[in-house]
């Protein structure tokens, strides 16, 4: 006997809607936690204050600007090579064992465990190169580091332009150039900005690669070269050494506020462009 | 559009310049009046804590303290990258013998289970049994009927080491021993699990877990002192050839009287 | 001009390829020696790891990454995929536009938050339902799986919504339902998008190290069951790390030596296993 296709359907929906409501769960408990424990614990002062007393008394400024600074820099570099990477896979050539085993590189990349990254920072940028524990030797690291996510969801995103946009424009007479720019690219931009949103959340969250490139003085960076602390190297430290559990949890429910705080404004800048070019 | 992916290839070009200009001034600029100290994760805050106070009075330095283990603090301490670095381990590895060696304080090591758990001590046999699993249900020490859970500290750690040259000697720990790299975390996993043991550093000890005597001695930072309580390691600070005068009077500060109280009074033992 | 802008794109994309072979070359370098002194079958097949003893085996860590990295695909790829799917194709757009960035937000919470979390509510919870010491391959890789899921869920979605509405309008019109419609069209043309975020997934599971180091246990002993404490690959590098010296830091290079055959073989199992048909 056949299921009918309805009954099929009703199943299906069940299911996905079960995981879907496993996954939010998820994200609800976790978040909840840890602004359950941490944001009554929050202040003014605490945002505002150094780190004092190992971290036990004060705020976490120093840490807000030293997260700053380091996803501006990793970014600032992962952002631009990635989505150029991209652009080469998906626009720029064909098909072929180049691009296969860029990719394949790529792949394997993404998969290299960040303490890796993090010893070799350590050699590389701390030691040969004499940056010292720096934001600019973290900020080199952890670009490295999120540089595939932005790729692999760039050169997606791209690739799902229909191809029908760069026939037009072709057709026209546009450069290869002017062809990824005014046609491809702005179709593309929710797919890549996908890629560098993870990449903001995976910067900002890690800890083994900061630890051993950016190190984590407790002062305030005042240029890339001085050693920084993030947010989530805070929380590290004093969770692992035991130091105090509400200024750990006060550390990650900032960091927290500071992630959404981000992607809420990446999400709306891009609403934003997008709707002005559907207006133009 | 176009103007957005000017803007960013400025800001790559830029963020490259100063990668390539920053290799050669990057060392230029902590030179003269930074101290970095790295090493050690465990004695990192009690060394932030000490810099802290120290700049107090030293208005004209930076002092910048780094982690990474104690590994990273023998090598940063060789190679140049932080001028002390800060190691706890029970013996330096054969690479530190060209550093010059400071020890600013030691750490005991306390026995610790769930505060539910009844037993109060472990006589020096016993511990040895119970961490290789030759006694591995707490009923043989009187307790309920449950498999001891081993939570150990990773292989070359400080606090492991000590461990085993003061409670194992020979003996190996048992392979079903579960790992945990940091005080912090040893402690999270003991709190809860009930059938758990482990070992951390005295001033760590809180209402989480409870700590037991070890050969009849309470685990007390006054009985390290005094030579009754045989678990705790010491804690360096390493310096590579002639101290620089700067170097030389920090080092002075964490050795002197006023900075040996306060790492008292966070739980670790004067060197003095 | 357009000559240059192209050489310039294929020195990018030849970057991140760089950055891995310079990676791999120093972590060959520091390891490899090791692994020739004690021998390649002694290393990757010896049951025994006391590297203060000069006992360097890695096989309970092979076999714990394996399980805790298959562990985690197996209920992060079904699980993110069908949020994906739900959210791209059965719920208002409303709700995507919330809930996208929401599960991102996963993305961006510290892997010591989740490992503190499992030690404190999951393990426990392992504990004193199924049995065990908690801290095992069942608990590190739900962790794990929560993990991925920001990233297999957004890169999937983005894949779904790629396809063209065309595909969709037709097969409905033929008569199908949504269901058939999303299992036989858009699902066979969002392919290659949904395995490119369950790669970076993938990825991310394998080389996550602070929540693993936490949440297995990391146990030397080779695991029976699911409910048994393992020790993957990379907790034995960063583990070990900080206090490893000499030959002991060699030896733990040399595990990171493994682990990359170990992503390389991984990943050229998932290609295959992609490019076959359904």
């Amino acid at each position: 006997m056949r299921i009918a296709p309805r009954t099929t359907q009703a199943i299906a929906k069940g299911l996905l809607l079960t995981a879907t409501a496993s996954a939010v769960g998820a994200l609800v408990f976790v978040v909840g936690f840890v602004l359950a424990g941490g944001l009554r614990h929050v202040s003014w002062s605490f945002l505002t204050e150094p780190i004092l007393d190992m971290g036990r008394a004060g705020g976490i400024f120093p840490a807000i600007v030293g997260t700053l600074l380091m996803v501006l820099v990793s970014v600032g570099i992962a952002a631009p090579l990635g989505i150029a990477s991209a652009i080469y896979l998906a626009e720029y050539t064909r098909e072929g064992r180049l691009t296969q085993t860029i990719r394949f590189g790529i792949n394997c990349l993404a998969g290299v465990p960040s303490i890796i990254f993090g010893l070799f920072g350590f050699i590389l940028f701390v030691n040969i190169l004499g940056l010292g524990w720096s934001v600019l030797s973290g900020g080199l690291s952890l670009a490295a580091m999120i540089l595939p996510t932005v790729i692999r969801t760039a050169e997606e995103a791209l690739r799902s332009v229909p191809t029908s946009y760069r026939d037009v424009a072709a057709s026209l007479g546009a450069t290869r150039w002017q062809v990824v720019t005014k046609s491809v690219l702005p179709y593309a931009i929710p797919g890549i900005l996908t890629g560098v949103i993870l990449g903001i959340g995976r910067s900002i969250e890690e800890t083994a690669v900061v630890i051993f490139t950016a190190g984590s003085a407790v002062q305030t960076p005042t240029s890339v070269f001085d050693s920084a602390r993030t947010m989530a190297v805070h929380f590290y430290i004093l969770a692992r050494e035991g130091i105090s559990n509400e200024n750990a949890y006060a550390t990650a429910a900032v960091l927290i506020c500071t992630i959404l705080i981000i992607n809420t404004t990446a999400y709306t800048l891009m609403h934003r462009l997008m709707r002005g070019r559907r207006a133009a | 559009m176009t103007t957005m992916i000017r803007t960013k290839a400025t800001v790559s070009f830029f963020v490259l310049a100063i990668a390539i200009s920053g290799s050669g001034s990057g060392c230029a600029r902590k030179s003269e009046n930074t101290i970095t100290l790295a090493g050690s994760t465990a004695f990192q805050p009690f060394a932030e804590k000490l810099a802290e106070q120290y700049l107090e009075t030293h208005t004209d330095v930076r002092v910048n303290v780094q982690g990474g283990g104690s590994a990273v603090g023998v090598q940063a301490a060789l190679a140049g990258s932080a001028q002390i670095g800060m190691a706890d381990l029970l013996t330096l590895p054969e690479e530190a013998k060209t550093l010059t060696p400071t020890v600013v304080a030691r750490d005991g090591i306390a026995l610790v289970v769930h505060p539910k758990n009844a037993l109060a001590e472990l006589s020096a046999t016993q511990a040895r049994s119970v961490f290789t699993g030759e006694i591995n249900n707490w009923k043989d020490l009187g307790g309920a009927d449950a498999p001891i859970r081993i939570i150990s500290r990773e292989e070359g750690s400080g606090t492991r080491r000590s461990f085993q040259e003061l409670v194992l000697g020979d003996s190996k720990l048992s392979p079903n021993a579960l790992f945990q790299n940091s005080n912090g975390t040893i402690r999270e996993a003991v709190a809860s699990n009930p059938d758990a043991i482990g070992y951390l550093s005295i001033g760590l000890v809180n209402d989480r877990v409870k700590s037991i005597s070890y050969a009849g001695v309470v685990a007390s930072n006054e009985n390290v002192k005094n030579g009754t309580y045989p678990l705790a390691r010491p804690i360096f600070l390493l310096t590579k050839g002639e101290q620089s005068p700067m170097v030389r009077e920090f080092i002075d500060f964490v050795m002197a009287d006023a900075s040996q109280r306060v790492l008292e009074k966070e739980g670790l033992i004067p060197a003095k | 001009m357009d000559k240059l802008v192209s050489r310039l794109l294929l020195l990018a994309a030849c970057s991140s390829a760089a950055i891995l072979a310079l990676i791999a070359l120093f972590i060959f370098k520091e390891g490899v020696p090791i692994m020739a002194r004690s021998g390649l079958g002694a290393f990757l097949l010896g049951r025994d790891w006391s590297p203060l003893q000069g006992q360097f085996g890695i096989l309970p860590f092979i076999i714990g990454s394996l399980c805790i990295t298959l562990g985690a695909l197996l209920i992060g790829v079904p699980l993110g995929v069908a949020c994906a799917v739900y959210l791209a194709e059965f719920s208002s757009p409303r709700w995507v536009n919330i809930l996208k960035p929401a599960i991102e937000l996963l993305a961006g919470i510290p892997s010591v938050v989740y490992g503190f979390l499992g030690v404190m509510w999951l393990a426990p919870l392992i504990r004193i339902r199924l049995g065990g010491p908690g801290l095992s391959i069942l608990a590190a890789s739900c962790v794990l799986a929560i993990m991925t899921l920001p990233t297999i869920v957004s890169i999937s979605i983005d894949a779904l919504q790629a396809v063209p509405k065309s595909y969709k309008q037709g097969s409905l019109a033929l008569g199908a339902t949504e269901w058939q419609t999303v299992w036989r069209v858009l699902f066979p043309a969002a392919r290659a998008g949904i395995l490119a975020g369950v790669i970076l997934g993938m990825g991310r599971a394998i080389g996550e190290t602070m929540a693993v180091i936490m949440i297995s246990g990391n146990s030397t002993a080779i695991p029976h069951s699911a409910l048994d404490s393992v020790r993957t690959l990379t907790a034995n590098i960063a583990i070990e790390m900080g206090y490893a010296t000499g030959e002991h830091r060699q030896a733990l290079f040399a595990t990171g030596v493994i682990l990359f055959f170990f992503i390389m073989i991984l990943n050229g199992a998932a290609l295959r296993f992609a490019r076959r048909k359904f």
